[in-house]
């Protein structure tokens, strides 16, 4: 035991460093081996004792020893963790290292599988499979081929990223005005909501203030309103308010005076007028069933029953059945009155008159029915249609039948003609689209005439034609000879010139036609400059260009022409469709000539001639010498005017230019004949009859003129270069029909003709940049923000929330206003609190 | 007795300011204003014949360099401030309002091969030809160095493209590791730049003589090709609002693209430029700088009659709006809007198109001309004489793309 104290004693002063608790129990192991025993460390100590005995027994002994302790103390003791060497021998569960070098195939473990029966049938099915099969794995694929399969995925990737920028971009396209740059934050100051909101109170004193506020429900920032107030705003406006407000009293003030009326009316004693108002009454109350009965038969009904419970009411009663008083007297009466008898008859008609059955019912059956043989009756032509589908007669819905006839019709028409007809079918296109231009034309052709009613009257409007032929391109209308109003005729150049514009765009779209062209055209893009080696410096070269554009325009105009034909003759060689686009070619006169344009021109002329007849007739003289000083003045340089012209007759001129022209228009008689080819020629001799009449060639009389029948005007088709010049010849690209460009021409955009409001918006430009302001490519935010902007048009129930949170769409404004006014009220309100304060 | 008295309201007849002019009560009963087209047609030409006229794009001069300008770049937060390299190795920065230089730097040993600024304009970068990138602070000189390939151009903010001198552009995404996608094309590109409005649009600059603007999702064929110029398009840059484009050509000239039109609306030149090596356009899609091969550095307006109000002096002196008057802006608008309207007329037309060419490039125009002609006219004679649908028909567009590679 000694001993033991002494081993125990020296690992006490090995742990000596530990606590002073510990020194503590140090003490108290000194004293006897029982209390030593319970101390902490005494395992460790004890183990150690024994170790250095040595012995396998010593150990289990020593175990058992250790377990009696445990018990003894009664409490749960922690394991001490054992350490030993691993070894073969130890334990039997450990893995042997026998068959280490070998191979373990599929088929060692599948052994052991089968001779457990519980195996899954499903596994083991799955790992037989996996043993028949031989292959290996592939290889992995090369480096390149790799990167390349990422390269093509991430670029797959990255092209649908940058799809998500098409609907901005497109949106940017497609908008009206762009203002640059984008997102910009409207300048100026904000308005006092904004800049509040962000702000806190931080001060004692501050949140004092606001707690209060909080507490009474006031408001705190701007909008000056407790939660109650604007509860009430956005119940009613202040306007709303009012107009509710009139009609209410309209109502009251109605209501009273229906009252007194009706009192006045009861209070009349007159029996003659109460029964006619009674018969009236009635009478309108059966004409009333009468039309309820033919717009609404449930409500017809119902009136019926009315009528029915009345009828019963008056059977059950003893009412009109003269059993009263009053009839008992009147039977009396009866015999010797006259009137009596007449009352108590009146009585008893009116008896019948209302317990009498109502036919009614059985009519509104009647109504009924028809319904119910509708029904029917097409339900038989139904089947039979489907019967025999052949027999137009037997099929139902003969007024639906011809309308799907003519559809189907004009779409087979359209399917086989689509390509023949085009031209034929386009006037019918134009028609449509042309309805609404032609309100414009009205509207158009009405200002004008009720400008120029004198000048209407004066020249009554004549036609042009349009004609066209393959080396000029068209012949402007010019009108009329005016020598003296060079103004007319700057007026009629332009009205000619804006009028007629010509469509030559049908002749590229016949270009179009082929593929082969549309091929060849499409990397030629016209240029959008003319280079040239000229400078433009000054308004005087401006003019020059122009000068040398017309002959250019010219030359260019006759080349296209020619380049035109050509090629369309090789297509017509070439291609089995041609024949229908040479007649296409043939009839582009036809298509391109705009028949009848009625212009109409103040009449100078004409005017003049009047006044020379007048002077020839000595009226002129007469007419100035009525007239006062005034008039002799006139008189006077009308004198001069006509002394200076005295040799010229100008109307006789007029009339002589005019039968000259008309000359000149008539068609001459072609001569072709040659004479002596093939029979003898010479001097005397005539070339034979047959010749004459072979080649002697007669030319179509043309259409006759306009001017046949006005006999003060002359009309011209001939080409007037001096308009031409300022003439589109071409339909430009991106319309589609004349009459569009026209119209896009017509409508004046300046601010004589326009509002400013309007010349603003006409004139609004497409893209807007600030001098000075820098513009930013665009970020992904924008991206973001349009998202936003589509997920909230794709969920249209919190915009309509909100919306009726803010006020109604259009009213908004209004609303506005109204808020307004309550505020304006609630801060005179407060002041006058103030005051009373 | 009854008083009638008239009662008019002040808006009507009341002028704003006393600066305006006095306001007249107008009828616009079209019967009381006939000859309504003929009449804005009269303005029209008015408006085209003084456009041309006051047609007069160049502003400014800056000299300083002592080589051949080969790079420019545009600070991203100051209008007024340019960068500028130039062929031996100086980087210069320009104040543009005063015309005046601010600062010159000597880069590098050699060309300067590409600069860009920074985002946020504190710093740039140039890439030299002595392989090196350097960053410079706008303010003081400082650098740091990296090894890189040249000419690199930085665009959307993860998306990048480069020109290579093998025919190809290059796509690349800065969140791959991989690149994207290449296109080879028959000639090299020799600068690409994005549409800044436009994510996936972009167009580069060719040595055959045009431009092509890409589709980056569909490189196999471009949308448009840009064909003007009558030698190697040497640089191009969009305009800030991402409608258009200038391009700096070998020929001496730059020209102004509609983004969607394959012909320039506008060129410029004048007798002193030469070859144009870059060219840039300003942030507030109002100037046009080029950077040209005689050691000068050129303002334009990029609207060559556009009024931009008055000088920066005349302001000064006379204590001036800046800017134009509403009335003034207002009569643009009009004019604009007249000659827009008016453009298919003939006359108008033929004012508006014209430009001045010098006599070479005019010629070497024809040339290309007569050159097309004739290749375009074998082609179809080719056709002619083959079988029928041996030689299919080839977009224009498409004959200039050699390859795509994945």
């Amino acid at each position: 035991m000694a001993k033991r104290k002494a081993k125990a004693s020296r690992v006490r002063s090995e742990s000596s460093s530990k606590a002073a608790k510990n020194s503590t129990q140090v003490m108290t192991y000194d004293d006897g081996e029982d209390e030593l025993l319970e101390g902490d460390d005494d395992d460790a100590v004890i183990s150690a004792s024994e170790e250095d005995e040595g012995g396998s027994d010593d150990e289990r002994k020593h175990r058992k020893l250790l377990e009696a302790i445990s018990a003894l103390g009664g409490k749960k003791r922690r394991k001490l963790a054992e350490r030993s060497e691993a070894s073969v021998q130890v334990s039997e569960f450990a893995v042997s290292a026998e068959g280490a070098g070998e191979k373990i195939s599929l088929s060692d473990l599948l052994g052991a599988m089968d001779q457990t029966p519980s195996a899954v049938k499903s596994t083991k099915k799955q790992l037989q499979n996996l043993e028949s099969c031989k292959d290996t794995l592939e290889l992995p694929l090369s480096r390149q081929e790799t990167e390349k399969i990422q390269r093509k995925v991430a670029f797959e990737k990255t092209s649908k990223d940058v799809s998500q920028w098409e609907s901005i971009v497109k949106q940017n396209q497609r908008a009206e005005q762009l203002v640059f740059p984008l997102n910009q934050e409207p300048s100026g100051p904000k308005p006092v909501e904004h800049v509040v909101v962000g702000w806190k109170p931080r001060t004692p004193l501050e949140m004092e203030v606001f707690s209060l506020l909080h507490k009474n429900m006031q408001p705190i920032n701007d909008p000056l309103l407790t939660p109650m107030e604007e509860a009430s705003l956005k119940a009613m406006s202040l306007e709303e308010a009012k107009i509710r407000r009139a009609e209410l009293q309209k109502i009251r003030a109605l209501q009273s005076y229906y009252e007194a009326k009706a009192k006045r009316e009861r209070k009349i004693k007159s029996k003659k007028y109460h029964k006619v108002l009674k018969k009236g009454k009635r009478k309108e109350l059966l004409k009333e069933f009468e039309e309820m009965r033919n717009k609404d038969p449930a409500a017809a009904l119902e009136e019926l029953k009315k009528m029915e419970l009345a009828r019963m009411e008056e059977r059950m009663s003893l009412k009109h059945q003269n059993s009263g008083k009053w009839a008992k007297s009147k039977a009396i009466m009866a015999k010797y009155d006259d009137e009596a008898r007449k009352a108590m008859q009146q009585q008893l008609e009116m008896n019948k008159e209302l317990t009498q059955k109502l036919a009614l019912p059985p009519e509104s059956e009647e109504e009924q029915e028809p319904e119910e043989t509708e029904v029917v009756p097409d339900f038989a032509n139904d089947a039979q249609a489907a019967a025999d589908p052949a027999n137009p007669w037997m099929m139902g819905k003969l007024s639906a039948e011809p309308a799907e006839k003519d559809c189907g019709g004009d779409d087979k028409e359209s399917a086989v003609e689509n390509t023949q007809n085009e031209e034929e079918r386009e006037p019918e296109g134009d028609e449509e689209e042309e309805n609404e231009e032609d309100v414009l034309l009205r509207e158009f052709d009405e200002k004008r005439k009720s400008r120029r009613p004198d000048d209407d009257a004066l020249a009554p409007p004549f036609q042009v034609d349009k004609e066209e032929t393959e080396g000029e391109k068209k012949e402007e209308p010019v009108c009329v000879s005016s020598e003296d109003e060079h103004e007319g005729e700057v007026v009629s150049e332009f009205k000619s010139l804006f009028q007629k514009l010509l469509a030559n765009g049908h002749e590229s779209t016949v270009n179009k036609g082929t593929g082969q062209d549309a091929k060849e055209s499409d990397a030629e893009e016209p240029a959008l400059l003319d280079e040239g080696l000229s400078r433009v410096r000054s308004l005087e070269d401006v003019d020059e260009l122009l000068g040398q554009g017309l002959v250019r325009e010219h030359a260019e105009d006759v080349a296209e022409v020619k380049e035109k034909i050509p090629t369309t003759a090789e297509e017509t060689k070439n291609e089995r469709t041609d024949k229908r686009k040479k007649k296409k070619i043939l009839d582009l006169n036809d298509v391109l000539t705009r028949d009848a344009k009625v212009i109409s021109v103040p009449l100078a002329p004409t005017a003049i001639g009047e006044e020379e007849v007048a002077e020839r007739g000595g009226f002129f003289r007469s007419f100035v010498g009525l007239r006062g000083d005034e008039g002799n003045g006139e008189g006077d340089q009308r004198m001069l005017v006509q002394e200076a012209f005295a040799g010229d007759d100008v109307v006789a001129d007029f009339l002589k230019d005019k039968k000259k022209r008309v000359e000149a228009g008539k068609p001459k008689v072609v001569d072709l004949t040659l004479p002596g080819w093939g029979e003898w020629g010479g001097v005397g001799l005539k070339p034979s009859r047959y010749k004459r009449r072979r080649f002697r060639i007669k030319v179509a009389p043309p259409p006759p003129r306009k001017d046949r029948n006005l006999p003060n005007v002359i009309i011209s088709d001939a080409r007037e270069s001096s308009v031409a010049m300022h003439q589109v010849s071409q339909l430009p690209f991106s319309f589609e029909k004349p009459e569009q460009f026209e119209c896009s021409i017509r409508t004046p955009t300046g601010h004589t003709w326009n509002t400013q409001r309007t010349v603003q918006k006409l004139t609004a430009p497409k893209v807007v940049t600030q001098l000075g302001s820098i513009i930013e490519p665009i970020t992904r935010d924008s991206l973001d923000k349009s998202k936003a902007q589509t997920r909230g048009k794709k969920a249209p129930d919190i915009v309509l929330a909100s919306a009726g949170a803010e006020g109604q769409g259009p009213r908004k404004g209004r609303r506005k206003a109204g808020k307004n006014d309550a505020r304006n009220l609630h801060n005179s309100r407060r002041r006058a609190i103030k005051r009373t304060k | 007795m009854k008083v009638k008295v008239l009662c008019r309201n002040p808006d009507d007849y009341v002028r704003e300011t006393t600066r305006d002019i006095q306001r007249v009560p107008r009828n616009y009963d079209p019967t009381l204003h006939p000859f309504e087209v003929p009449r804005e047609y009269t303005r029209a030409m008015n408006a085209t014949k003084l456009e041309r006229v006051f047609a007069k794009p160049f502003v400014a001069a800056l000299d300083g360099h002592r080589d051949a300008v080969n790079c420019m770049a545009k600070h991203p937060t100051s209008l007024s401030t340019l960068l500028s390299g130039s062929c031996d190795g100086e980087v210069k920065v320009w104040n543009l309002p005063t015309k005046k230089c601010v600062r010159t730097l000597q880069a590098h040993e050699g060309f300067v091969r590409g600069m860009c600024a920074r985002f946020c304009g504190t710093s740039f970068f140039t890439v030299g030809d002595d392989k090196t990138i350097k960053q410079w602070k706008m303010e003081a000189p400082g650098y740091g160095e990296e090894e890189e390939p040249l000419n690199m151009i930085l665009g959307r903010t993860e998306l990048l493209a480069s020109c290579a001198s093998d025919r190809s552009i290059i796509l690349y995404d800065m969140r791959e590791a991989t690149p994207l996608q290449k296109v080879i094309m028959n000639m090299r590109s020799n600068t690409l730049c994005w549409n800044p409005m436009e994510a996936y649009i972009f167009t580069c600059a060719n040595e055959d003589y045009h431009l092509y603007t890409y589709d980056m999702r569909q490189l196999s064929m471009p949308i448009v090709m840009h064909s003007d110029h009558v030698s190697a398009v040497l640089d191009v840059d969009y305009s800030p609002t991402g409608k258009e484009f200038v391009s700096a050509s070998f020929d001496k000239t730059i020209r102004i693209f509609p983004e969607k039109k394959s012909h320039s609306r506008e060129v410029y030149h004048t007798k002193r430029m030469q070859h144009v090596i870059c060219v840039k356009w300003s942030l507030d899609n109002k100037y046009i700088v080029t950077g040209s091969d005689e050691m000068n550095i050129r303002l334009w307006k990029a609207n060559a009659s556009e009024k931009l109000g008055l000088s920066a002096e005349v302001k000064a002196l006379h204590q001036l709006e800046p800017k134009l008057t509403t009335r003034e802006k207002q009569a643009q608008n009009y004019s604009q809007k007249l000659k827009q309207k008016f453009q298919h007329h003939p006359q108008i037309r033929r004012i508006t198109r014209h430009r001045h060419l010098p006599r070479e490039i005019y010629s070497q125009r024809k040339e290309l001309h007569v050159m097309k002609e004739a290749r375009r006219r074998k082609e179809l004679n080719v056709r002619k004489h083959s079988k029928p649908g041996s030689i299919p028909y080839v977009s224009e567009k498409k004959k200039h793309v050699v390859a795509v590679v994945d």
